[in-house]
């Protein structure tokens, strides 16, 4: 029974491979990028797929190989009688440490892109106010002046329009419990708290529609909390707003 | 030392009877200081919530594969109103109760409580534990959180639906949930008693292993399985009291308004939630501050069991005994700075996410040594494929996955993507049930003897092995698959969002699965019994270890040995040249000439 056991065995790195190379073939995998700062953390995740995969492989393989050479009815060689090896627990401390801290500080800039960089902070004007809200989101538009809490803010609910190429920034907030913000296609996600404004930034590379998900629970309803990222020429971009504008005017 | 038998078989109940201990029936069965009773009232209690739990699971996958779909037998007798199918509150309900189930009524229980309390005195060479009486409180203080959880889901809004993770404000808040109402209560007073619990336990194993270790026995000497529960009584200690803190905040928040965690005039569902004041994100830091501790509480249990078996059947020492007492160690120590990589996404400062990024890298290395280490042991070994083996195998393999997903998860900029999506689902559960849980049905099958002076079914044994390892992966692997899609977690229609709906397929495809594992656990359970009564007799040391445990009597009566062990060696001299046969038990005296036999160390 030790072959089928190893055999078992084997078949973990193998399905393991197989399913990571069937999947994409059948359009299951990252979706879509279609941001400015996408393409970095898609890198990343090909570049952490690889190298834990490679280690997924080489481990797995030496699981099954030591079941096969070694097993007990198959093998009558004495046991190495062996406590361990200093050099080698140098060795497999020291190389893993070493892979571990070059990944940690190879992404520390494209955290930063997303996360830390502000452009609010360089006084950037927020774009628009994002709030959730169980089980919405609703937007807020600063309109012609510029400026959020002016008479000539435009409201909507979850449709989001923002024009392509531009530089996007969102005031996130929750008007009771907690929300995440979450453009699948944009590689963005942050949470929404209550009692927090926090800002989110981004940049949309293509025109088009895309999904905007609730992806923190936020209550029973949290499933149907479905928003639309709408990215649109400039020019499309500022026609909605003045026909939203005049919308909202009439029925004053 | 009475030999007087303490097996809870019929047969031996007449023989225990014979010495007219004082106790009786429900001193020695029911409210027992006896560490191994204690810790087989654990085993069967949180098997028990093993089977609640995963009916839970069952019951989300069912949603998740065929969503709004009338559930077979059990949907018309629940909820005969909407014709047979899930609503998405109860569905809130199921995963939030799936998680608190298997998290504190299973795996933290029967890692410490059941495998803990059996192992720590037998394995150190003790008559029992430190404080018999606290150990028994220990136990017994986990049914007023029974009772809690299990009332819960009978209260008006049925019980928690907030997560297992109970963020406020939604689980704060009564008017936030129908989950939220008396059902949170209720689960954080049931988490209240389960800390109770696990403190007076973790004081008891760590006074007993400083303590009352047998002549000879030194810290270096110990098993690994006594190691990790050292280490996991630490973390215990010293985690707990934060989460205790935070459990009674949030319960203060609910009931007299203290607003710790809510923010200055917030409204939910058009009512006010009281003066504010307070900040969402310190819950999550006190949580997690624990909760992520919780997370190695949860797995260095089974490392230290899983490290035994492998050595037993390899018959071949333990490969690095001392960096494997280290790992544990470091993975304890590293495990307190870590836990703001559960909350990249929460709005916690970022810079702050990037030194946790760097704390959260650096604990994988520890994890990662291990897994050398045990292939370390198989090499050059000779291995005999039991049960218990084939169960040890499979957690080193498992957690080579659980381990390297996790790095994923650790790159920051990478979590902006798969934070909350099945990805994560994955992993945990790569790391929970094929690592924790495979580990533990490992111990079961291993120790079984011991608790019950029977052997279990090696046939039935390998199929439960064989099934549950297969549906198990055809169960989470995929789950990789559909996080690196972005598909979401804790979602009661996830193809509400037309992109997902191609995924349907794959989760019709892991619900069988998760059905078929279900159902195999059938047969350990039938295994389980049928052995406890009628598998056959062995003798003290069926499977020829070296540990204290096999040098007292099947089953250990009280007090546990009939001859006081001294202790000569390390626990993993299997194959050693000095005797003939290829295990060395630690308290056989060395053969003459043999003065100083090697403790484990580098040779």
């Amino acid at each position: 029974m030790g072959r089928f056991w190893s055999l078992l065995f084997l078949s973990v790195p193998i399905f393991g491979v197989g399913v990571f190379v069937w999947a994409p073939s059948h359009g299951y995998g990252l979706p879509k990028d279609v941001s400015a700062h996408g393409h970095q953390i898609d890198h990343l995740w090909n570049f952490i797929l690889i190298l834990t995969g490679l280690v997924f492989v080489a481990t797995e393989v030496v699981l099954f190989w030591f079941l096969w050479r070694y097993d007990a009815a198959r093998h009558a060689d004495p046991v190495k009688y062996t406590h361990g090896s200093h050099n080698l627990e140098v060795i497999w401390t020291i190389l893993p440490a070493a892979t571990l801290l070059f990944i940690a500080i190879y992404q520390m800039n494209a955290w930063a892109d997303v996360k830390i960089r502000n452009p609010g902070a360089e006084g950037m004007p927020i774009t628009v106010e994002v709030t959730g809200r169980q089980f919405e989101w609703r937007l807020r538009y600063p309109g012609k002046d510029g400026k959020l809490g002016t008479p000539d803010d435009i409201y909507h609910v979850n449709d989001l329009h923002i024009p392509v190429n531009e530089e996007i920034l969102v005031a996130l907030k929750s008007a009771d419990v907690l929300h995440d913000f979450f453009l699948p296609e944009l590689r963005i996600k942050q949470d929404a708290v209550p009692g927090m404004q926090i800002p989110v930034w981004f940049k949309a590379t293509e025109t088009g529609w895309y999904d905007l998900v609730c992806a923190e629970l936020c209550g029973w309803g949290h499933y149907k909390m479905k928003g639309r990222l709408t990215v649109e020429s400039r020019k499309d971009y500022d026609k909605w707003l003045d026909d939203m504008y005049a919308a909202q005017e009439a029925t004053k | 030392m009475s030999s007087h038998a303490i097996g809870s078989h019929a047969h031996e109940m007449a023989h225990a009877g014979e010495h007219g201990h004082a106790a009786g029936f429900l001193g020695t069965y029911v409210f027992s200081r006896d560490h191994k009773v204690i810790g087989i009232q654990f085993l069967f209690s949180t098997l028990l919530w093993f089977v609640v739990g995963g009916l839970l699971a069952l019951a989300v996958r069912w949603q998740l594969a065929w969503p709004w779909k009338e559930m077979p037998i059990v949907g018309p007798m629940l909820f005969s109103a909407e014709g047979g199918q899930i609503s998405p509150e109860f569905y809130t309900m199921l995963f939030t109760m799936h998680a608190s189930v298997m998290i504190f009524f299973v795996i933290i229980p029967i890692l410490a409580g059941a495998f803990g309390n059996f192992l720590i005195p037998l394995m150190i060479g003790a008559d029992d534990m430190a404080f018999p009486t606290l150990n028994m409180l220990s136990y017994w203080f986990m049914w007023p959180a029974f009772l809690c959880m299990t009332l819960s889901f009978f209260v008006p809004g049925g019980a928690a639906a907030a997560g297992w993770t109970g963020y406020p404000t939604l689980a704060a808040v009564w008017t936030a949930a129908p989950g939220s109402e008396m059902g949170q209560t209720l689960w954080l007073l049931g988490l209240i008693f389960v800390g109770v619990s696990s403190m007076m336990g973790s004081v008891n194993y760590l006074t007993t292993i400083i303590q009352m270790r047998a002549p000879g026995m030194t810290m270096f000497r110990l098993p690994m399985t006594i190691w990790a529960m050292f280490i996991t009584a630490v973390l215990q200690a010293f985690a707990l009291p934060v989460l205790t803190a935070a459990l009674f905040m949030q319960l203060l928040d609910r009931t007299v308004g203290t607003g710790f965690f809510i923010p200055e005039g917030l409204v939910v569902n058009n009512t006010s939630a009281g003066a504010g004041g307070g900040q969402t994100l310190l819950w999550q830091h006190l949580f997690w501050f624990y909760s992520h501790p919780a997370v190695y509480i949860m797995i260095l249990p089974a490392m230290g069991m899983v490290s035994d078996i492998i050595s037993c059947f390899a018959r071949k020492p333990l490969f690095g005994y001392k960096p494997m007492v280290y790992s544990i160690c470091g993975i304890a120590g590293l495990g307190f700075i870590v836990w703001g990589h559960h909350m990249f996404m929460s709005g916690m400062n970022p810079y702050l996410g990037m030194g946790f990024m760097v704390s959260t890298m650096m604990i994988a290395l520890p994890s990662a040594v291990k897994v050398f280490n045990w292939l370390g042991t198989i090499w050059g070994a000779r291995i005999q494929f039991t049960t218990p083996m084939l169960f040890a195998l499979s957690f080193v393999s498992m957690f080579i996955i659980g381990g390297l997903s996790g790095i994923f998860m650790a790159a920051t900029p990478v979590d902006i993507f798969i934070h909350d999506t099945y990805f994560i689902v994955g992993h945990i559960h790569y790391v929970l049930f094929g690592g924790t849980a495979f580990g533990v049905f490992g111990g079961i099958y291993f120790w079984f003897p011991k608790m019950f002076g029977r052997m279990m079914n090696e046939f039935w044994g390998k199929v439960h092995f064989f099934l549950s390892f297969v549906f198990f992966n055809g169960t989470f692997y995929t789950m990789h698959i559909l996080g690196a899609g972005g598909f979401p977690r804790r979602l009661a229609d996830p193809y509400h969002y037309a992109s997902f709906r191609d995924m349907q397929p794959l989760n019709q495809f892991m619900t069988i699965c998760a059905l078929a594992m279900g159902a195999s656990q059938l047969i350990f359970v039938a295994n389980f019994f049928y052995s406890m009564f009628f598998g056959p007799k062995v003798g003290r040391n069926p499977w020829h270890a070296n540990t204290l445990e096999w040098f007292a009597p099947t089953p250990p009566g009280h007090g546990n040995f009939d001859m006081q062990p001294i202790v000569y060696r390390g626990p993993y001299e299997y194959g050693s040249p000095e005797v003939d046969t290829d295990y060395y038990p630690q308290t056989q005296p060395p053969p003459e000439g043999h003065e100083h036999t090697g403790d484990a160390g580098h040779h």
